[in-house]
């Protein structure tokens, strides 16, 4: 069975993964030049608990299970996840009443070890918090991931297992014909006996496109603000939700900074590539997250930046099952966490329409990069010895070696962008102005790309212009 | 591997090759660790002169000033491409890597010259996209000088800083169409030589009390939009686009300290506390150049190095040296010091900025003026020679600045 995967973020990687489980053909068809640079870029990263979605709701389905899926998923595919645990904060009854429906949500999502915690039991779990709290929800499951190395790991483990991927390679529509569906791409149509649509922002065009009516989506922005703080926050923080959603955050990211956001603007549907910050959103993060935690120090800034979630009106997750096709519409919060569960049931899914068979090598394992700089010293010294480059640091702020760019590299790096969401050089407190020149070296040297010619990420986004002479 | 030196130095830019020839020049082993695979730090990218004019009483390139030091100090050992991880401070160890593995270092006493690092124009928040094409002056410079490759062809510098004026010259000099250069406040952020030579006798218009507000461009950048500020805001109808390819951010220099952050006192602007030993809080660890504070001149840095390496070597000697015996604090109208503590033993330099332009500042001591500085900006360091023979410098110094006009 040839199944296509549209969309190499969080949903369709894992999605992909899972298939390769089974003995189908799997493409994947991405649009940007590398994996998970989408919806899947710009999010908080949150692994939440489940206690948001009212019970009922499709998202309510697939949050909690998505939750207790990622520890193993983390264990075989090699990501970092940090089970910090989160606290929902009340600053009077009314919101004490708040929390007390989400204490409910989650008993009936069969989320464990929720507690209502007073003011004094709240600070003690995170001193920096606003004494002004009354009380805090607090939910020992949240987690938190880089969610673009979810889909990185997961596109590395479907490749072992089998799958090909096509990159800078866009979907312009699908169609279904005589039990085939056609995934159509520039100047060619692509056979397939399955097509999953996975593509986040778009994926309620191109339910269109293959003539299935879904709820039409627009894009809703959530901005950051990126601080050069490790010790700021240890939970992810949230104030009680409302209708905009869970609110601005306060919360550690799994790279040691702490990161502020997201606002939560609905945007026309047409503007579903104006990713751009704002004053205004820019000024609404720091009067709210300033209200959670007072001792935010904003001349610790690195980075603002903005991400757009696909939304629709009913504020749900749709998937749609037919005999030739999934669509997997409106992945909004909470997306990420949810994705494990969506590609066990979709794959599920597939899996008893082809009536596949197991596929007997597969192997749940992939190799995360080395990071000598966690490491215990024998194993440095080992991992050293066998290759130098893994002792020679290329980015001072977060300790990145050249091993780990030229493994960065290997595993399919090719722009600035590719080599900073694999290894985390660039992203910390310098933002590159150090190790950028060495890491082109490195591009240049490991790939023979001219240095005039590596990008930023998409094409045309050069990072330099020109030889002098 | 494990080695013992009387003296381990941090850095190898011009404060650490400073404290290398100070130790040296008493005698000490000396063992200077660098990052890079060559000391000399951000001199080998700066080829414009105005170096050494101050030690040397030559007018030299960064390369020069390098090369002509370096040669001063002789021989002494030195692990490059190699990363400190920690610093055991009550151990006296340090754990450092390369790709030679992990090397265990025990030092006598420990200079630390790790430098700044560049403001990167992200931590502004500026609304907009995050395109290719914005890059700090420092990047933009090493693209320029060391690799031969423009970042871009027309540009806009944000921010007066020195390193941003010297490279808007660069820029115009290699054919770059440099449309100005935008500084928020209403004063510039650099030198005054450097404006006059790097900006007036190129026609380059420099805007002040005016920013950047937005970024525009998907890929690569296509504009940006400034704005006139008044009160660190933006004034609606002030907003000008104007295109440009590329974005040169000289925004400022953070001392680089995170290595040693939370055991060495450190002030709100990161740089360390010293004495006027450029001794740290602890007994054997001196530090010295832009991590204590941002100077104006590299010659600066390399006497203070010099001072650090001096006093490390006799410390690593068994001397003791004088205790602190009195705290310095920026009073009203000063804004950065270089030495925060006194042992009010020999004559000492403090160099002060002030926090705001005065026609004239007259700096005081306890409230006993010591020194009148005409056209005092916050660019330009005012320098102090504090002689215990002279003044108390015991207890409490209050260092502060009154404007008055000419």
């Amino acid at each position: 069975m040839r199944v296509a995967i549209i969309g190499a973020g969080v949903v369709g990687s894992l999605i992909a993964r899972e298939l390769t489980k089974y003995e189908a053909e799997v493409e994947i068809f991405e649009k940007y030049p590398d994996v998970g640079w989408g919806v899947t870029k710009a999010n908080s990263g949150v692994i939440h608990a489940g206690y948001d979605d009212e019970p009922g709701t499709v998202r309510s389905k697939y949050c909690a299970r998505g939750n207790s899926l990622y520890t193993k998923l983390s264990y075989e595919l090699g990501f970092p996840i940090k089970r910090t645990g989160s606290l929902v904060v009340a600053f009077d009854d009314e919101e004490v009443r708040v929390l007390e429906k989400l204490l409910d949500y989650g008993k009936q999502n069969g989320v464990e070890g929720l507690q209502i915690l007073d003011k004094y039991k709240s600070l003690e779990k995170e001193p920096n918090l606003s004494k002004m709290i009354v009380a805090a929800l607090w939910a020992p499951s949240t987690g938190i991931v880089g969610p673009w190395e979810v889909a990185q790991a997961a596109i590395e483990n479907a490749i072992e297992n089998g799958a090909k991927i096509h990159l800078s390679t866009e979907v312009k529509g699908i169609k279904k014909e005589n039990k085939k569906v056609f995934v159509e791409v520039d100047d060619r149509d692509y056979e397939f006996d399955f097509v999953v649509n996975a593509s986040g922002l778009w994926a309620d065009v191109l339910a269109e496109s293959a003539g299935v009516k879904v709820t039409p989506l627009h894009p809703r922005k959530g901005e950051y603000i990126l601080l050069d703080q490790s010790d700021l926050v240890r939970t992810v923080i949230f104030p009680v939700p409302s209708k905009a959603g869970k609110g601005i955050l306060v919360l550690p990211t799994i790279h040691n900074t702490t990161l502020l956001g997201p606002t939560s603007e609905d945007l026309p549907p047409d503007w579903r590539d104006r990713n751009e910050t704002t004053r205004e959103g820019i000024q609404k993060i720091i009067e709210n997250t300033k209200k959670l935690v007072p001792s935010i120090n904003l001349s610790k800034s690195i980075r603002t930046f903005a991400g757009l979630r696909p939304e629709n009106d009913l504020k749900d997750f749709v998937v749609v099952k037919e005999e030739s096709m999934v669509n997997v519409v409106a992945t909004r919060s909470p997306g990420l966490t949810s994705a494990p569960a969506m590609a066990e049931e979709i794959a599920d899914w597939i899996v008893q329409i082809g009536g596949l068979k197991l596929n007997k090598n597969f192997n749940p394992y992939r190799k995360p990069i080395p990071r000598p700089y966690e490491m215990e010293d024998k194993e440095r010294e080992k991992l050293i010895k066998e290759n130098p480059a893994f002792g020679r640091v290329i980015c001072r702020c977060n300790k990145v070696t050249e091993g780990e760019v030229i493994e960065a590299i290997k595993r399919g790096a090719r722009t600035l962008d590719g080599v900073k969401l694999r290894t985390t050089a660039m992203f910390g407190r310098c933002q590159g102005s150090f190790c950028t020149v060495n890491i082109m070296k490195i591009i240049k040297r490991e790939t023979g790309i001219d240095f005039g010619e590596i990008e930023k990420n998409l094409p045309s986004s050069k990072v330099v212009d020109g030889e002098i002479r | 591997m494990k080695m013992r030196y009387d003296v381990v130095v941090l850095g190898g830019g011009a404060a650490g090759m400073g404290a290398a020839k100070g130790a040296k020049d008493l005698g000490s082993s000396v063992l200077l660790i660098e990052r890079e695979p060559f000391t000399g730090g951000v001199l080998n990218q700066c080829i414009h002169t105005g170096f050494g004019l101050q030690v040397f009483k030559m007018e030299l390139t960064g390369p020069e000033y390098h090369e002509f030091y370096r040669n001063k100090i002789g021989k002494f050992d030195a692990l490059y491409e190699t990363m400190v991880l920690n610093i055991d401070f009550d151990g006296n160890k340090i754990k450092a890597m390369n790709s030679d593995g992990i090397h265990e270092i025990e030092y006598g006493a420990l200079v630390l010259a790790t430098g700044a690092r560049e403001r990167p124009f992200e931590a502004l928040r500026v609304p907009g996209t995050r395109p290719a094409g914005i890059f700090t002056a420092g990047l933009a410079q090493k693209f320029v000088n060391l690799e031969n490759h423009l970042p871009g062809h027309r540009a806009v510098i944000i921010g007066s800083g020195d390193i941003g004026m010297i490279m808007a010259r660069r820029l115009f000099l290699e054919g770059v169409e440099v449309e100005g250069v935008y500084e928020i406040m209403p004063y510039p952020g650099g030198l005054t030589r450097n404006v006059a030579q790097c900006l007036e006798d190129f026609n380059i218009p420099l805007h002040l009390s005016t920013s950047v507000v937005k970024i525009h461009g998907k890929r690569r950048l296509e504009g940006v939009t400034v704005a006139k500020f008044e009160n660190n805001s933006p004034i609606e109808g002030s907003e000008r686009f104007i295109e440009c390819d590329t974005l040169v951010a000289s925004v400022g220099l953070i001392p680089e300290n995170d290595l040693v952050k939370g055991k060495i006192e450190t002030g709100s602007d990161d740089g360390i506390f010293v004495d006027d030993l450029m001794r740290t809080n602890y007994e054997n660890v001196f530090a010295c150049g832009n991590n204590v504070c941002i100077h104006d001149l590299v010659d600066f840095t390399t006497t203070e190095g010099e001072i650090a390496g001096k006093n490390a070597a006799l410390v690593a000697k068994g001397e003791s040296l004088p205790p602190r015996a009195g705290i310095i604090i920026a009073g009203s109208g000063i804004r950065i010091l270089s030495i925060h503590y006194t042992t009010a033993t020999e004559p000492f330099k403090l160099y002060v900025r002030v926090d705001r332009p005065m026609e004239i500042a007259t700096i005081n001591i306890n409230d006993k003026p010591v020194k009148a500085a005409v056209n005092a900006r916050p660019s330009e360091m005012i320098e102090l020679t504090l002689n215990p023979q002279k003044i108390d410098l015991k207890g409490k110094i209050i260092v502060s600045a009154k404007g008055v006009k000419k």
